[in-house]
């Protein structure tokens, strides 16, 4: 194996895992106010192929990316209907969500498969221009990798350092209590599936409009699902989130290396490495007592009387 | 003591009139009307189930009621939420807690402060509690997670809560029934000097003494209707009792205090058991402990200082690292609980709503959870509720207690939610009963009930451990008496060799000897 395919490797996670980041971030907040959106999926899907088709009309990639990060906090506000002011059950009104987002992709999306767009424009990294042009290309990044971590620790900030993160929380862990002190329970989920929905926008924005600059059906792949894995796997703390990303994008990269360099082992089970490494570090990490999950995760706000 | 002005000629703060709130199938307020003056502490008085926590919590806009009006100051408020509520400057401790226990107590308290910075800085916070805290005699540390706490440090965060809220209005409902007698001390000399500064405080207590101690006003309900309004100095404890239940209560009869036979073989025996907590939690050091069928040992100690742990470890919710548990001579050190239990050991932990009750089941179907293995049909794919409804019926025709057993264990009120639990613990006649708390948010004829139905499980040959801070009801009941500091035993007595003040020091560490026991 040589550098030019181990830097190769880091690129690649860097770029796959940066769409994956925000996504797992807008969760997180989600789930910090008690919602689980298994939707996702779908969510990305409909918010990658607005912000595509949009960058191809109009040309701009940053009106796409604009277009994709509104989309994505639409599509949260039709669960939050669901879920917050219907009081539908989570688990449910999620997977009703990611079919529909599915359905409508596809129809946004339908003239603009194979289209060529203008994605977002890379600057090199700082510094890597001394390195010989076929390492520095690797090094190539948008705008939206080099704001991802500043974007992990400025939500971790607003979670655990702001009054609003601090109500936000409260509600996730017991609605009944954020609401005597004063708070309005229901309007800070809302404004949690909200924020979530926007970011989730911004990781769907990367995916098809400076990553791959492509739209096809179902591009996303699982990654909303991946997604939602990640926030358990990162005990729903945006730092930790940054490490789970990386390592988890950095595996399907190192797989696909070890695909393509001709190796004796069937790639049903290479495909699996990412997977089985999620697994063995949730066996490393769980199972203290500390409470992690949110204690009011996916349970419905019923009010009181 | 100051007298404040008591005359009715002064407006009152605010009046509740008229109000009434039904829940499915109950009427909890019937048309009250209440009024709260400035300078004055309004006790709130009647038995389990009154409707007095209801009445608070439409005051403080968690419920609304179904009719009625509130009026502040003579003109009509709309208190529709909690942040009305806030925003007119009034303050409620509730009875089941209001705490987060993933949060730290820091925390915890940030999220009632009123005018809490948009960002918050959480050191800052944490020494300004822990500089009022001690201030105020209720010392709590700002850092630890709230799951760490014992009840009674809980109910410490849960007053400063409300005493750092900067309320005009104080409401505390039951806030006295897990503290120690020197925290209620310290309570009450804040109430009193709020009192002095123009507050007014709504206090809701089970215990006679205390309102006869602190009390401007008392107001009493009966079936949620307003039995009477009576200033102190027109109050005895016999018309009060008469005005709650209607009639005079006989006394406790505690029978015959026995010396228990050195040659019977223990109900429990501990030797020299260890724990070992996280954070903040108490390790319990050196436990050697026995109790002998057909004796009552009390535990005193201020919350916080093992009791938990010690209750928790005996059923086997913590593991003990080091030492050894025999059960009728049979060790059962590594034992599950389900085997203890099965052994017929009655449990009644500390905070039933968190660690006894599944809230959203109903009370009959928590009636039922410890004992499934009882009460399982064709090999646990039916279940014998008949046989649960008859059980549980009995026990509490015993005890002279009634609630309903179809609605959700979390709409108890408080004193009910307590009754369930000790019904279903002394039903089947346990051997071994645990019981922390036991008489916790009791109305005075439960409390009586319930003593007497541990002296009956005693006189029966049963071993009982009573874990508790009112030392009054360990004299009482005791034969044995025992005290926890800091996770050890430092002192091991009979009633009767002993006396409130020297436990009292025991407790709280002013005079701390290691005393051997037996
Ligand atoms: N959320 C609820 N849903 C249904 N019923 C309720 C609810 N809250 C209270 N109740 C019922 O209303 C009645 C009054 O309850 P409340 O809690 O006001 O009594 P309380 O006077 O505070 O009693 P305690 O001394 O036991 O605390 C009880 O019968 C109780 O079961
Ligand atoms: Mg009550």
């Amino acid at each position: 194996m040589t550098l030019l395919s181990v830097l190769g490797v880091l690129s690649s996670a860097i770029f796959s895992g940066t769409s994956l980041l925000y996504t797992t971030l807008g969760e997180i907040i989600g789930q910090r106010s008690g919602i689980v959106n298994l939707g996702l999926e779908g969510v990305m899907l409909v918010s990658a192929s607005a912000g595509f088709a949009v960058t191809a009309i109009t040309d701009n990639p940053y009106l796409g990316v604009l277009v994709s990060i509104i989309a994505g906090g639409l599509m949260n506000m039709i669960l939050g209907f669901l879920v917050i002011s219907r009081r539908a059950n989570q688990l449910a009104s999620g997977l009703a969500l990611m079919f529909f987002g599915f359905g409508l992709s596809a129809w946004i999306g339908r003239s603009y498969v194979g289209a060529k767009i203008k994605g977002l424009p890379r600057f090199p990294l700082p510094g890597s221009s001394n390195l010989p042009v076929l390492y520095s290309s690797l090094f190539n990044f948008d705008l939206l990798i080099y704001l991802v971590i500043p974007m992990a620790i400025l939500i971790w900030w607003l979670l655990f350092r702001t009054r609003w993160g601090l109500g936000l929380r409260a509600v996730g862990e017991n609605a009944d209590t954020a609401f005597a002190s004063g708070r309005n329970p229901l309007l800070i989920r809302y404004q949690a599936l909200f924020a979530g929905g926007l970011l989730t926008g911004l990781g769907a924005a990367h995916l098809s409009i400076a990553y791959t600059m492509n739209w096809m059906e179902y591009m996303t792949a699982g990654r909303g699902f991946i997604a939602v894995a990640l926030v358990i796997f990162s005990k729903w703390n945006p730092l930790r989130a940054i490490v789970g990303a990386l390592l988890f994008s950095g595996a399907v990269a190192f797989q696909l290396l070890l695909q393509s360099s001709g190796i004796q082992v069937s790639p049903f089970l290479l495909d699996t490495i990412p997977y089985v490494l999620t697994i063995l570090v949730l066996i490393v990490w769980g199972g203290t007592r500390r409470h992690t999950a949110p204690a009011s995760l996916g349970r419905v706000y019923q009010g009181t009387e | 003591m100051l007298t404040p002005p008591l005359s009715s000629k002064t407006p009152p703060m605010i009046s509740m009139r008229e109000i009434s709130k039904s829940f499915p199938g109950v009427v909890a307020n019937d048309h009250i009307d209440f009024d709260i003056f400035r300078s004055e502490i309004h006790v709130l008085l009647g038995e389990n189930g009154a409707g007095k926590s209801t009445l608070m919590k439409i005051l403080y806009g968690f419920y609304r009621a179904d009719s009625g009006r509130i009026l502040l100051d003579g003109k009509p408020a709309a208190i529709q939420s909690p942040n009305d509520a806030r925003a007119l400057q009034i303050g409620m401790v509730f009875q089941d807690f209001t705490l987060i226990p993933a949060f730290s107590v820091a925390e915890n308290i940030a999220l009632f402060l009123p005018d809490l910075d948009t960002v918050v800085d959480l050191e800052a916070v944490s020494l300004w509690i822990e500089e009022m805290s001690a201030r105020y005699g209720l010392r709590v540390n700002p850092d630890a997670m709230v799951y760490e706490l014992s009840i009674g440090e809980q109910q410490k965060v849960e007053i400063l809560k409300l005493i750092l809220s900067n309320s005009r209005l104080l409401i505390l409902d039951e806030p006295t029934r897990v503290l120690a007698p020197h925290e209620v001390d310290a309570l009450f000399q804040i109430l009193y000097s709020m009192r002095q500064d123009g507050y007014a405080i709504i206090l809701i207590t089970h215990k006679i003494k205390e309102v006869l101690e602190c009390a401007d006003r008392i107001t009493v309900l009966r079936n949620g209707c307003v039995a009477g309004s009576l200033l102190r100095s027109n109050a005895s404890e016999d018309k009060l009792v008469e005005m709650m239940f209607g009639r005079k209560l006989s006394g406790l009869k505690t029978g015959k205090k026995v010396i228990r036979e050195e040659t019977a073989l223990p109900v429990l025996e501990l030797q020299n058991v260890h724990t070992h907590g996280e954070g903040a939690e108490t390790n319990l050091e050196e436990i050697d402990l026995k109790v002998y069928p057909g004796e009552i040992v009390g535990i005193a100690g201020v919350s916080g200082n093992g009791q938990r742990e010690l209750g928790d470890v005996v059923l086997g919710m913590i593991e003990c690292v080091k030492g050894t548990k025999h059960l009728f001579g049979k060790d059962v050190t590594n034992s599950s609980i389900q085997k203890l239990r099965r052994s017929l050991v009655g449990f009644i932990p500390e905070n039933p709503l968190t660690m006894a009750a599944a809230p959203f089941m109903t009370v009959l179907e928590n009636m039922a959870v410890t004992k499934t293995w009882h009460y399982a049909l064709q090999g646990g794919l039916t279940m014998d509720w008949k046989a649960i409804k008859a059980d549980v019926e009995n026990t509490m025709e015993r005890l002279g207690f009634s609630f309903s057993l179809n609605i959700p264990a979390r709409s108890l009120s408080g004193g009910n939610l307590q009754r369930m639990i000790i019904v279903r613990e002394l039903t089947h006649d346990p051997r071994l009963i645990i019981a922390s708390y036991l008489t916790r948010g009791l109305d005075v004829q439960s409390t009586l009930a319930a003593r007497q139905a541990l002296i009956q499980a005693r006189d029966d040959g049963a071993g009982v451990l009573l874990i508790s801070e009112d030392l009054e009801e360990l004299f009482m009941l005791s034969d044995r008496l025992i005290v926890l500091y800091g996770g050890r035993i430092v002192g091991s007595f009979t009633p009767d060799e002993t006396n409130y003040y020297e436990v009292g020091h025991l407790m709280t560490g002013s005079e701390v000897q290691y005393a051997s026991n037996s």
